[in-house]
């Protein structure tokens, strides 16, 4: 689904990923673990298409087409997702205008008819169950006044409700206590299946005790510096990133 | 002689026809009032961007027309074209002026509560003078500048609402001013004087709009007197054409726990002056006001806002907020006065300038002069885009660029509609912001 080959990035003329290379399949849980300025959400935002992003060199392969060629509203027709690390604040824009808005554009992108008022106010309402989101945030502005937690669960409904093909979480579980956590957990786990890539990036193995990933890749200095299973992220979690990033370098001298 | 002294001379010119064709019909103190106007108005000139006041707004093209008063004749707007600016579900008194006249045809006055006038202002000064004398030109005063003497040496029109003491008008009264081809090249002077005696209540929405496009010259004035207790809500509507000069003034005076709430709305005109001065005379005064600007092309508006807080306890609320496109101007300048009486004033003023293009630009300007030292003062100026983290947010959930600005814009923009209390009011003019945005389906389709 996902093929990224040799990706360099800068952000603001500064080079952040050097040469990152990975492969995702439909139906696969990959975690994306490394310690801070590795690179993490550089990879997310880059995926996102956010345009202070430059790919300089690399590319970046979903579902058979150049993915850095859309524009990041072209990308999120096509089924690719970002949980924000920081979902941002729209004051005099509701929800749920927002909501309707992005799910429409999904689903004619997808051939499917747009929802009419009743049959989208049902699906909000369960998907809501699921992000544990109480019906007045439908209501109010996009984020704002919301705390980080109540932020997190919005992006969870966002992701149940646009069914992308490709979730990219990004430090979806920072800052989050054990009940939103699990919330983030059972939205992830409720979206998995053979048809979709979920690509969680995240500091913590924390999160990892609830969504289990079929692979798990260690980013250090802008690379994949190992790639394991769930085994590694235990590890990490015991021993810290100091001694994988050393390997990593030794691998490359 | 150069051009803008030409320009002037056809001012004059009006003037001194005006004054013979009034001369025997007007009563005495209003004649005075009227030389005193013209005087003024003859030794001030018109202002120049080398007075502070007028820095960023150059009025040289008004000058320059030589506007010339329009003819007294209400006929000529047709019924239907009117129909498409009366608020939908607003029931109410409906004051008609065309070309600055008033036409009572056109116009339907509803039942009033005893004690409440709402007339011609031309019927007033000839029925009912004495009652007017101890306001007309005196709220506006001599503090302001040349336009509004020229208004007051000219007004021949407008409305008169005297509310008195504890009368509640409960329908707002709609004044619609329209200007037809016929007012071509002319100028227009309406002007409102509205008394609202103690514990009296209404709402009045001043409504400026075109016909036809042609390019004339609306030169505005309104005066409030808000007594002891009182509440006037008032709003300014500018819809004119986009080639349209409009220089508007609403001069107030507040009584002791009185309230002014005032909205100013711009949406169309080619060069817009407004000035909004109220005096908070009394202890407990409250004053709101709120004003949007909505400019493309090569649109100008300048908003200057002169609240003095005379005496304690007074408190004002500013909120204005501005969206500018193409190579649109906008000026705000807004100044707060706190007298050395005025303790436990609470003064707030916010002012948000939206740029939509690279060649826009807003300049803002806040003024606060404090004289008491208990006193609560705050206020915040923004010039900015729109914020590009909210964008690449819509985008990425696959809402179109183009439709992620328009629903941003019209987010920044109703802000500052949320606050008007009447509905249809609020809600004509949300329709009308999504018809300005550059993709109103898309934006519409979402609300």
């Amino acid at each position: 689904m996902l093929s990224i080959k040799n990706l360099h990035a800068s952000v603001d003329g500064k080079p952040i990923l050097k040469g990152l290379s990975l492969e995702v399949k439909a139906g696969e849980v990959h975690a994306i673990m490394g310690p801070n300025g590795s690179g993490k959400s550089t990879l997310a935002n880059v995926l996102a298409g956010r345009e202070n992003y430059v790919v300089t060199q690399g590319e970046v392969i979903y579902r058979g087409k150049n993915l850095l060629a859309s524009a990041p509203e072209e990308r999120a027709r096509e089924g690719v997702f970002l949980a924000f690390q920081y979902p941002v604040e729209i004051p005099g824009v509701s929800n749920i205008y927002m909501l309707k808005a992005a799910l429409n554009a999904v689903r004619k992108a997808r051939g499917e008819s747009e929802l009419d008022a009743l049959d989208f106010i049902a699906l909000v309402k369960e998907r809501m169950k699921l992000a544990e989101i109480p019906e007045e945030f439908l209501y109010r502005s996009v984020n704002e006044g919301f705390s980080g937690g109540e932020k997190k669960r919005n992006e969870i409904l966002q992701m149940a409700l646009l069914e992308p093909r490709l979730a990219i979480l990004d430090e979806t579980d920072s800052g989050l206590d054990i009940d939103a956590l699990q919330v983030v957990a059972r939205g992830v786990n409720a979206l998995r299946s053979p048809e979709r890539a979920i690509v969680l990036v995240t500091h913590y193995q924390r999160l990892l005790n609830y969504i289990v990933p079929d692979y798990v890749h260690v980013l250090a200095s802008g690379r994949i510096v190992k790639s394991g299973d769930r085994t590694l992220a235990q590890e990490l979690d015991r021993q810290g990133y100091g001694w994988v990033a050393q390997e990593g370098a030794a691998a490359s001298a | 002689m150069n051009p803008v002294n030409e320009g002037k001379a056809a001012y004059l010119d009006t003037l001194a026809a005006f004054a013979r064709q009034t001369e025997t019909r007007e009563v005495l103190w209003l004649r005075a009032l009227r030389r005193e106007a013209a005087a003024r108005f003859d030794q001030l000139g018109f202002p120049t961007t080398r007075n502070e006041e007028w820095k960023y707004t150059d009025v040289a093209p008004i000058v320059r027309a030589g506007f010339t008063s329009a003819a007294r004749d209400p006929a000529g707007a047709d019924g239907a074209q009117l129909s498409r600016y009366w608020f939908e579900n607003l029931p109410g008194h409906k004051l008609v002026f065309v070309n600055g006249c008033f036409s009572a045809e056109r116009s339907r006055l509803g039942a009033l509560p005893k004690g409440a006038t709402v007339a011609s202002l031309a019927e007033a000064l000839i029925r009912q003078p004495q009652a007017l004398e101890i306001y007309f030109g005196r709220i506006a005063g001599e503090s302001a500048h040349a336009f509004t003497a020229l208004n007051t040496a000219l007004a021949a029109d407008g409305v008169y609402i005297h509310l008195a003491p504890g009368v509640q008008v409960e329908q707002p009264i709609h004044l619609l001013y329209v200007v037809t081809p016929a007012a071509g090249s002319k100028m227009l002077t309406p002007r409102n004087l509205i008394v609202a005696e103690e514990g009296s209540r209404a709402a009045v929405i001043e409504h400026y709009v075109t016909l036809g496009a042609a390019a004339y010259f609306t030169n505005a004035l309104t005066e409030v007197a808000v007594g002891p207790n009182a509440a006037v809500e008032h709003y300014r509507l500018q819809e004119e054409a986009g080639d349209a000069y409009h220089v508007g003034g609403l001069h107030a005076r507040l009584g002791r726990d009185s309230r002014l709430t005032a909205h100013a709305v711009d949406l169309g005109g080619r060069l817009v002056r407004n000035d909004v001065r109220a005096a908070l005379e009394a202890e407990g005064a409250e004053c709101t006001l709120n004003g949007l600007y909505v400019v493309g092309g090569r649109g100008h508006v300048d908003n200057h806002t002169h609240i003095d807080h005379v005496k304690p306890r007074g408190t004002s609320r500013e909120f204005y907020k501005g969206v500018l496109d193409g190579r649109a101007r906008a000026v705000f300048r807004g100044r707060i006065v706190v007298h050395p009486d005025a303790q436990h004033t609470d003064a707030r003023q916010v002012n948000n300038n939206l740029l939509l293009s690279r060649d826009a630009e807003a300049d803002s300007q806040p003024q606060l002069e404090i004289y008491a030292d208990d006193v609560k003062c705050a206020h915040g100026a923004t010039v900015g885009n729109l914020d590009e983290d909210a964008l690449f947010y819509l985008r990425s959930r696959a809402i179109e660029a183009s439709q992620a600005r328009d629903l941003l814009t019209y987010a920044f923009a109703r802000d500052v509609l949320a606050r008007i209390a009447l509905a249809p009011v609020r809600e004509r003019l949300e329709r009308r912001l999504i018809e300005s945005l550059m993709h109103r389906a898309p934006v519409e389709e979402l609300l």
